[in-house]
């Protein structure tokens, strides 16, 4: 127990550091159709993404916590439900109630992928990485660029570059640019300990590359094109409800905002009265 | 109640009366609604209802997800998200829950720093000061046990944290640790117990609620101009007061509404905006995050509990002069608890004979100096402990104990304040001008 409470300690002695570090990866601010209050998903970027998810991502990574079912809800990639139960049942689970291997259903969810080499699952992994930060801890960036889940992403995909002239060849894992919470070789840091290279090694390999998939719709599947349907459908699979919220916002402030309007002439008029000609 | 004189229920009609007999809930009703209340109350006033809607709606929301919510360590994750896709508005339930807890908090810092600045801990309001005291730590114990539901990186890690705090406490710490977390680290129990506790909290908060509205109910409202209402006689008290309905409800109202125009923006538009990201990674006892950091609201008090290092020379002294037993470690969690009990000995703190900052002309400087060190620490509390940060907020957390310790109690003796109205009418006619006078 105490080890765990030094180890937490200690991270926020140190690990603030690291923080700070990490905002120097680069993340690109790309003008994704989602964003700001008047944002939607564009349905065919991710019916695109939902392909590179199905076709690429899934060899490793789940999404357990995303129904199967959703890929037909409106709002999202608004698949025709024949399609999302054919989808469903190429894949299979273990019944939990028979015990036995069986075809999935459109109320399954989607695979739990674990295991030696599987990525980690990314039902809301837009929402579990930020990828604008600061400037000073103020939280402005934030704010008007969004948290930038999917650039995150799109950055990671897109980040890869040859490893630094400083690092050995067989030093494991994939060298990135965006991505800055991975290991870094010694030969690469300086006196104290601090890196050199704007980078650090990442567990994954490049998976995105031009025409790595064909596009059923036929757009031209350039490198920054998959990245960008991928983060696109995968910032929906994390918030598929974000445009009834956003709907529900502006009903919530219309009305609000008249009963505003209501209550200042209410008040106005009840204090009227009481007050001098000054603010009659 | 109030003490200040006004027309009381008087039942009428048969059926009035034979309930009033019985239980005059309907007079009690009617006084707390009809409490005369200073006409010359400014804006900052309205902070009250806002809390009062803000507990309501967390009670709401949080009894509805508490129904499709499960507190188990390998469900707790899961049971979210299920709430968030498929419980009918279940995403606005838990964003308006969520961030509601946002609004709560921010709306208890500025009705706390209003009652700093006029004076309203003073006399005969310290009661109410110091439940309003004890309200603001429900709320906070509240928030972090709701905190730690969702079962994220950071619900597990500032679980761990805070519970450390009370491990911190020498010879006994390590067994009350275990104690608070049902076992030897964050697990299912603590999950478990966290939920139970996290239903329980607010229960005991709406009964201080309660306590804390009779309480200023019987002193009678605080005014801006720390003046009491003249209460000898009824023609004189309604010189100063107007009835609280409808006068201050509508007033209030509108203010809550503009407020929630704002708190409905953020929930619409930017509901994860006041959250951080790894909490959307499911907990991971194996993986420490690399920025342990807690909600917005508690930052201040956090800044504090880190701020106090080995390396400070007051932190050495009582090192050595306890011989080790207060250590940096504790020294930090008695300095973060000690933060909060010196607000809350400010009636006593506090010196001086004028109870409005308004006639205080040394005051003034050093209040807002303190707003800005609040917000100093806020900010630092979310910064890295080394380098420049931690002399800031070293400076900004030995201010904090300096003002109610030292500034208070000498402003005090040494100041001359000015001389306060003679009556809350005079104050409200100098503002809006007086009723009768064409020329004003």
């Amino acid at each position: 127990m105490r080890n765990l409470f030094i180890s937490a300690i200690a991270s926020l002695a140190l690990g603030t550091g690291a923080a700070f570090a990490s905002e120097g990866g680069h993340v690109e601010n790309i003008a994704f159709s989602f964003e700001g209050p008047f944002g939607t998903y564009d349905q065919a970027q991710l019916r695109r993404g939902f392909q590179v998810y199905n076709e690429v991502c899934s060899a490793c990574h789940g999404m357990q916590y995303v129904p199967i079912r959703s890929l037909s809800e409106v709002g999202g990639p608004s698949i025709p439900f024949d399609e999302v139960r054919a989808y469903a049942a190429d894949l299979t689970i273990i019944d939990k109630e028979t015990g036995e291997e069986r075809p999935r259903i459109a109320a399954d969810m989607f695979p739990t992928v674990t295991g030696d080499g599987m990525g980690p699952d990314l039902s809301v992994i837009a929402k579990g990485r930020a990828g604008f930060h600061g400037p000073y801890g103020l939280g402005i960036n934030q704010l008007l660029q969004g948290m930038g889940g999917a650039e995150f992403i799109y950055s990671i995909l897109v980040g890869y570059e040859d490893p630094p002239a400083c690092a050995p060849a067989d030093f494991d894992g994939y060298y990135n640019v965006t991505f800055t919470a991975g290991a870094v070789p010694d030969e690469c840091k300086d006196a104290d300990g601090i890196s050199t290279v704007p980078g650090t090694w990442f567990a994954m390999p490049q998976m995105v590359f031009d025409d790595v998939v064909e596009y059923a719709d036929g757009t031209p599947a350039s490198a920054h094109q998959v990245a960008e349907d991928i983060s696109a459908f995968l910032m929906w699979a994390a918030e598929p409800k974000m445009m009834a919220r956003k709907k529900a916002g502006f009903i919530a402030i219309l009305l609000l905002s008249l009963l505003s309007v209501t209550l200042y002439y209410s008040n106005k008029q009840l204090w009227a009265p009481h007050k001098g000609k000054k603010n009659a | 109640m109030s003490g200040i004189p006004h027309k009381h229920y008087e039942p009428k009609t048969g059926i009035e009366k034979w309930i009033h007999a019985r239980l005059p809930i309907v007079s009690l009703a009617y006084d707390t609604m009809m409490i005369p209340t200073p006409k010359n109350l400014n804006w900052w006033w309205i902070w009250g209802i806002i809390l009062a809607f803000c507990m309501i709606s967390q009670l709401v929301t949080g009894i509805i997800l508490a129904m499709h919510y499960t507190p188990h360590i390998d469900l707790a994750f899961a049971s979210v998200e299920h709430i968030m896709r498929d419980v009918n508005g279940g995403h606005m339930l838990r964003y308006v829950h969520a961030n509601g807890g946002s609004l709560f908090f921010f709306a208890v810092y500025i009705h706390i720093f209003r009652g700093l600045y006029y004076g309203s801990y003073k006399a005969p309001r310290e009661i109410t000061w110091i439940l309003g005291m004890l309200i603001y730590v429900a709320m906070m114990a509240s928030a972090f046990l709701g905190y730690v539901l969702p079962w994220g990186q950071m619900s597990f890690w500032a679980a761990t944290v805070i519970t450390g705090l009370f491990g911190a406490i020498p010879w006994v710490g390590d067994a009350v640790q275990t104690w608070l977390l049902g076992g030897p680290s964050v697990d299912n129990a603590t999950l478990n117990r966290f939920f139970s506790l996290h239903y329980l909290v607010p229960m005991i908060l709406v009964a201080l609620v309660a306590i804390h509205i009779w309480a200023f109910h019987s002193t009678g409202n605080g005014n801006p101009t720390g003046v009491e209402v003249r209460r000898t006689s009824k023609a004189e008290a309604d010189k100063d007061t107007l009835p609280f309905w409808p006068y201050f409800v509508i007033k209030d109202l509108f203010a809550l509404a503009v407020i929630l125009v704002a708190f409905f923006a953020v929930v619409g538009f930017m509901p994860n905006f006041l959250g951080h990201p790894d909490n959307y990674i499911p907990a991971n006892p194996m993986v420490t995050p690399t920025h342990i950091v807690p909600e917005w609201y508690f930052l201040p008090f956090y800044a504090i509990l880190r701020t106090f290092t080995p390396d400070v020379w007051v932190v050495m002294l009582v090192d050595w002069v306890t011989f080790g037993v207060i250590n940096a470690k504790f020294f930090g969690v008695i300095a973060m608890f000690g933060s909060l009990i010196v607000l809350a000995l400010a009636p006593w703190l506090d010196t001086s004979k004028v109870r409005s900052g308004r006639y205080r002309p040394m005051f003034k400087w050093w209040y807002w100096l303190l707003v800005i060190d609040f917000v100093v620490l806020t900010w630092s509390g979310a910064q890295a402990t080394t380098g420049v940060y931690a002399y800031i907020s070293l400076i900004a957390a030995s201010y904090w104990f300096a003002y109610f310790l030292v500034i208070l109690p000498i402003l005090g003796l040494i100041e001359k304040p000015l001389t306060p109205v003679a009556t809350i009418e005079e104050d409200f006619n100098a503002h809006y001008g007086v009723k009768s006078h064409p020329a004003e």
